[in-house]
């Protein structure tokens, strides 16, 4: 076991994991709706789980635009590893930004560099309408002051697979569903129930399914911050950029198979462009306005995240460029795939070709659906009401 | 002030108890107001006493008890 070394240095081994054992795997891992189990071995074997644990925690504390990037790299050579790897991470920034010295967190954050475990997380509920704000699923005491719940998620990516669940929950029985908490249990604590099987369009190595959810835990399991103070500073900002940059991972490679193309059909013709030529320039274009928007919401987000309070970060004008950029980099990915398959033709339609668009395409129409984008419009259409400088 | 900012929690804020039964410092969202409701609240606010809120201003903390609601109109001149 390995911990991570430098930004340089686990940049350089997640990178030859994706193109070494993520991108070679990507086809099966697509068509047997399967886990990507060798990358995620892989990236446990370099210590790549624990890259957000600070520094004062015994953790390499690598910086987050270090992950993000991290993201990209797996997202571009095989999407489904990419968006395991960039939910785990959420799970750990998560964690990570609202520890407390010397609770329960700390230390599982500490053992998570030296031992790492993959961390999954149950935020999706039937019945809240897709709303990450809103729980049914209570916290119960039990006579001893031992905690347990029972939570049924229509969504649990990777959950069987994962070595701890991080579950929002009503604080109590007779909480309000706004009055969450977030918790942390470990495999031997928590029962998974499958609702059904796993055969989805796109996405399929993140194996998905529901699950009815079932555990008993401590109360220092009880992450201390408050659920909406954790999700308005970590866990959405977090998950709409780690999530965006799985997403130019997608549209990367689909451009760069409709690059590949365009100069294979130049070298049969040498001192001719071939028409499609000018539909790369122009699909350079849409990818660039993808990289710049998420880059500059990154940058935004790293900014807000250095000062003391954070206080930024719950701002309306924040909220929304951020809810923003999760809508629109969810929208410009596939029409980037849909632009390269126009380009590739049926060298891009058939599955057995260099420059196959099908895997990408599905990949990148989960993007949308992933926390509705139509759900994300009204609540901007909500704060849109008030809020001045966007 | 508070009198009027108690009213206007009572028309918006869509708490699950009534807004008197809550001490000046009780946590709104705690008590059931949800994010669509408190944007209700900014704008029955501002309409109300004729402000606007600066989105420094425009953050979850700011709404989550009569009393920084108070505050908030305070620091935008408006008289207690």
């Amino acid at each position: 076991m390995m911990t991570v070394g430098s930004p340089t240095t686990f940049l350089a081994d997640v990178r030859r994991i994706a193109v070494e054992i993520a991108g070679p795997n990507a086809g099966d891992v697509d068509r047997e709706a399967r886990f990507p189990v060798e990358t995620v071995e892989a990236l446990k074997a370099v210590g790549a789980l624990g890259a957000l644990v600070p520094a004062e925690l015994g953790g390499p504390g690598l910086p987050f635009e270090v992950v993000a990037e991290a993201a990209f790299e797996l997202g571009r050579a095989c999407a489904a590893s990419g968006m395991v790897f960039a939910m785990h991470q959420i799970q750990v920034a998560t964690i990570s930004r609202h520890v407390v010295p010397g609770s329960f967190f700390a230390g599982y954050l500490n053992d998570l560099v030296g031992a790492p475990r993959l961390i999954a997380s149950v935020t999706s509920e039937i019945g809240t309408g897709g709303d990450l704000g809103r729980s049914i699923a209570a916290v119960t005491t039990d006579d001893d002051g031992g905690l347990r719940f029972e939570k049924q998620a229509p969504t649990v990516s990777y959950g069987a697979y994962a070595d701890d669940l991080l579950t929002t929950l009503r604080r109590s029985p007779d909480a309000e569903p706004g009055d969450q908490v977030i918790v942390l249990t470990s495999r031997d604590q928590t029962t998974l129930e499958p609702m059904g099987a796993w055969d989805p369009l796109g996405m399929r190595g993140t194996c998905s399914p529901g699950f009815t959810v079932r555990a008993t835990l401590r109360p220092e399991q009880v992450l201390e911050t408050p659920f909406p103070t954790v999700a308005t500073e970590s866990m959405v900002p977090v998950t709409h950029l780690l999530w965006s940059h799985v997403w130019l991972g997608i549209a990367t490679e689909a451009f760069d198979r409709a690059r590949a193309f365009v100069r294979g059909q130049a070298r049969q013709r040498p001192g001719e462009t071939p028409p499609t030529a000018l539909r790369l320039s122009r699909l350079m274009g849409s990818l660039a306005l993808l990289r710049a928007e998420i880059r500059s919401e990154l940058a935004g987000f790293v900014e807000a995240s250095a000062s003391p309070d954070r206080a930024e970060l719950s701002t309306m004008a924040r909220i929304l460029r951020l809810n923003n950029l999760k809508i629109s980099a969810s929208e410009q990915t596939p029409q980037i795939c849909l632009a390269a398959l126009e380009i590739c033709g049926i060298a891009g339609y058939r599955n057995d070709s260099p420059y196959a668009i099908g895997r990408l395409l599905r990949d990148a129409l989960s993007g949308p659906l992933m926390v509705a984008n139509e759900r994300i419009h009204q609540t901007n259409a909500g704060l849109l009401l008030v809020a001045k400088d966007v | 002030m508070t009198d009027l900012v108690r009213q206007i929690i009572r028309e918006h804020g869509r708490l699950a108890v009534d807004v008197d039964a809550l001490g000046d410092e009780a946590d709104l969202y705690e008590a059931g107001m949800t994010s669509h409701a408190s944007v209700n609240l900014m704008l029955a606010l501002e309409g109300a006493f004729d402000i606007e809120f600066p989105d420094s201003m425009l953050r979850r903390n700011v709404f989550e008890s009569v009393s920084s609601i108070s505050d908030a109109l305070h620091s935008l001149g408006v008289p207690a």
